[in-house]
């Protein structure tokens, strides 16, 4: 019988990407409710080393195959590899990153597994007998849909970057790591990589930050911004409006269309709160909104909400900061 | 070469309203358009026929009023087109729905298949992947140019990520999907518009393909939709009037009191 809660933990370049904490993180609140293991599955060149990490970031047992045709991310050796041990092993559910590497290998792996596959789900909750329910937007956020897979295992989703949120490292966790061996059918392998190149994201990680100073269409001027974020220790990040006008890096946008976001504290300055930018943050911890219509609908998710003038604001804040 | 491209009919999601009761989608009166990624794939298709020569056959599933969006299609300049349409495919989720194309293109024979990346009404990008592991050849998802190297005989691809791209080879059959950043669709050409009126429209139906029946239609769907739910907003909220110098002193107790300073 199918049993236990895995995550595919994505990795580029040897380092493992924040979704797969994040994961790991959900994995081992719906792993209580059944009494279930959380079982990582880590797949690179040169990346046993990394196995550690994933125990103590929640993970009970990592499935790790280390081999050279994993070193850049190509579809058909991933999804061998992901294939094989799943069969063997036969999870009750596996979850991946909605990431340009998730929202490619999960597919590819449903049609193999014969099984559904859930995308960008926003939320995930599990009942005593294991059936997973994952919510996610549909329509540009305005809708909700929970999706069951009644029937069928592993049931599958992908999960947005930036919702879930991941334990406290823990380096005295205690888990297991298994060195899998795949049966290569290199027979399939008709995709090459002739280079790979990266490209730098200008506005820092946002998604990473512990702290937001977020502006909008009704902050004309974006250093006080910068001055604060750099302050409170924290980065700068934009409604869609001031992206659309060339004020700030897309980088930097937060919403539907943007990047989603949850850090300790998000400030929004100047920003009304259209419902595509909501989504993206309002799984904030704590949700400063300063606007000058009170009637702005960012003050429905606010935690505390101030209705003045945006720019005056972030100038006083700076001064009592000095 | 023959190029097939798998194009949906959404409805234009900016002009989408809910039903606050029945929390369902008002589609009257929405108008539809070919899914922006898919009417790119169509571009990306017509400019490897013009470079390469190929022929474009476009095809879609769903109700007859798709056929709207095929027309579109061949107005852009594709050579045929069929509609994918049958009763006993209503309720398909992706898997099911990808079983469904896989076995229509099977069918109509292709060396490389385009679909858009993800379409606007379900956001999933689940389709273009579970078609070509159904067709049993490789993908490339993401793509944001493409070109084909003809005495190599290979397609190659700029594969987008995040963080970097890749430029992957790849020869003989395969799905790409594609970003619509890759190129802004040609206009319908007039010629076009007046002569594809002659064209018929082929339609395929569950007779035509060889398709299980248990793996289509809602039964074939591994995934179910078990509720809908608009928005709801839980927070504790306060909202005060205050003068900026008052205003950025609560923030900054508030921070403090959080620890955050």
């Amino acid at each position: 019988m199918a049993k236990n809660i895995w995550v595919f933990c994505e990795q580029r370049d040897g380092e493992i990407q924040n979704v797969a904490l994040e994961l790991l993180g959900v994995a081992r609140e719906l792993a209580e409710k059944t009494g279930e293991k959380v079982g990582a599955i880590l797949l690179g060149h040169n990346i046993k080393g990394k196995a550690a990490d994933l125990i103590a970031y929640g993970a009970d047992e990592v499935h790790v195959v280390d081999d050279e045709r994993l070193g850049m991310f190509v579809t058909e050796p991933y999804a061998q590899a992901v294939t094989q041990i799943a069969k063997e092993h036969t999870p009750s559910v596996i979850l991946f990153g909605a990431t340009s590497i998730g929202r490619d290998l999960a597919p590819r792996l449903s049609a193999r597994l014969k099984t559904g596959l859930t995308a960008d789900c926003t939320k995930l909750e599990m009942d005593e007998e294991g059936n997973l329910f994952m919510t996610r937007p549909a329509f540009g956020g305005n809708l909700f849909a929970t999706i069951i897979c009644p029937d069928h295992r592993p049931q599958m989703s992908t999960v947005r970057p930036g919702v879930m949120k991941k334990l406290d490292r823990d380096d005295f966790r205690k888990g297991e790591v298994v060195e899998e061996n795949i049966a290569w059918d290199e027979s399939k392998f008709s995709v090459t990589v002739l280079e790979e190149v990266a490209e730098c994201q200008t506005c820092g990680q946002i998604e990473n930050a512990k702290l937001l100073v977020s502006c909008g269409r009704g902050v004309k001027d974006v250093a006080p911004a910068r001055e604060l974020a750099l302050k409170l220790g924290g980065s700068v990040a934009s409604s869609r409006a001031l992206v659309d006008a060339g004020v700030m890096d897309h980088g930097c946008q937060v919403g539907q269309t943007g990047k989603t976001v949850r850090p300790q504290a998000y400030l929004a300055f100047g920003i009304s709160g259209a419902i595509q930018h909501l989504a993206g943050m309002e799984e904030s911890e704590f949700i400063v909104a300063v606007n000058t219509d009170k009637n702005a609908p960012i003050f429905k998710v606010a935690n505390l909400g101030i209705v003045a003038d945006a720019a005056a604001v972030l100038k006083n804040l700076n001064k009592i900061l000095q | 070469m023959k190029i097939i491209v798998c194009i949906k009919q959404v409805p234009n999601t900016t002009e989408i309203k809910i039903d606050p009761i029945t929390n369902t989608l008002k589609r009257d009166g929405v108008p539809s358009i070919i899914n922006p990624d898919d009417k790119t794939a169509i571009e990306a298709a017509l400019q490897l026929k013009e470079k390469y020569g190929a022929t474009v056959t476009v095809i879609t599933m769903g109700p007859t009023q798709a056929e709207k969006a095929l027309r579109e299609a061949l107005a852009m300049g594709a050579d045929e087109a069929f509609l994918l349409t049958d009763r006993a495919f209503a309720g398909s989720d992706t898997l099911a729905t990808s079983t469904i194309i896989a076995a229509a293109i099977k069918k109509l024979g292709a060396d490389i298949v385009f679909c858009g990346r993800q379409a606007i009404d379900g956001d999933t990008a689940q389709v273009g992947p579970q078609i070509s592991e159904h067709l049993g050849i490789p993908q490339i998802t993401y793509a944001a140019a493409i070109d084909y190297d003809a005495e190599r005989g290979a397609l190659i691809v700029k594969r987008q990520f995040e963080d970097r791209y890749q430029t992957l080879e790849v020869k003989g059959q395969c799905l790409i999907t594609i970003l619509s950043t890759l190129d802004k669709p040609r206009y319908m050409n007039v010629w076009d518009i007046v002569g594809q009126d002659e064209k018929e429209i082929g339609i395929i139906t569950f007779n035509d393909i060889e398709v299980d029946p248990e793996t289509i239609g809602l039964k074939g769907s591994p995934t179910k939709v078990k509720s809908t739910a608009t928005k709801q907003f839980d927070k504790t909220i306060e909202t005060l009037e205050l003068d900026p110098e008052t205003a950025a002193k609560t923030i900054v107790d508030a921070l403090k009191s959080r620890h955050l300073i």
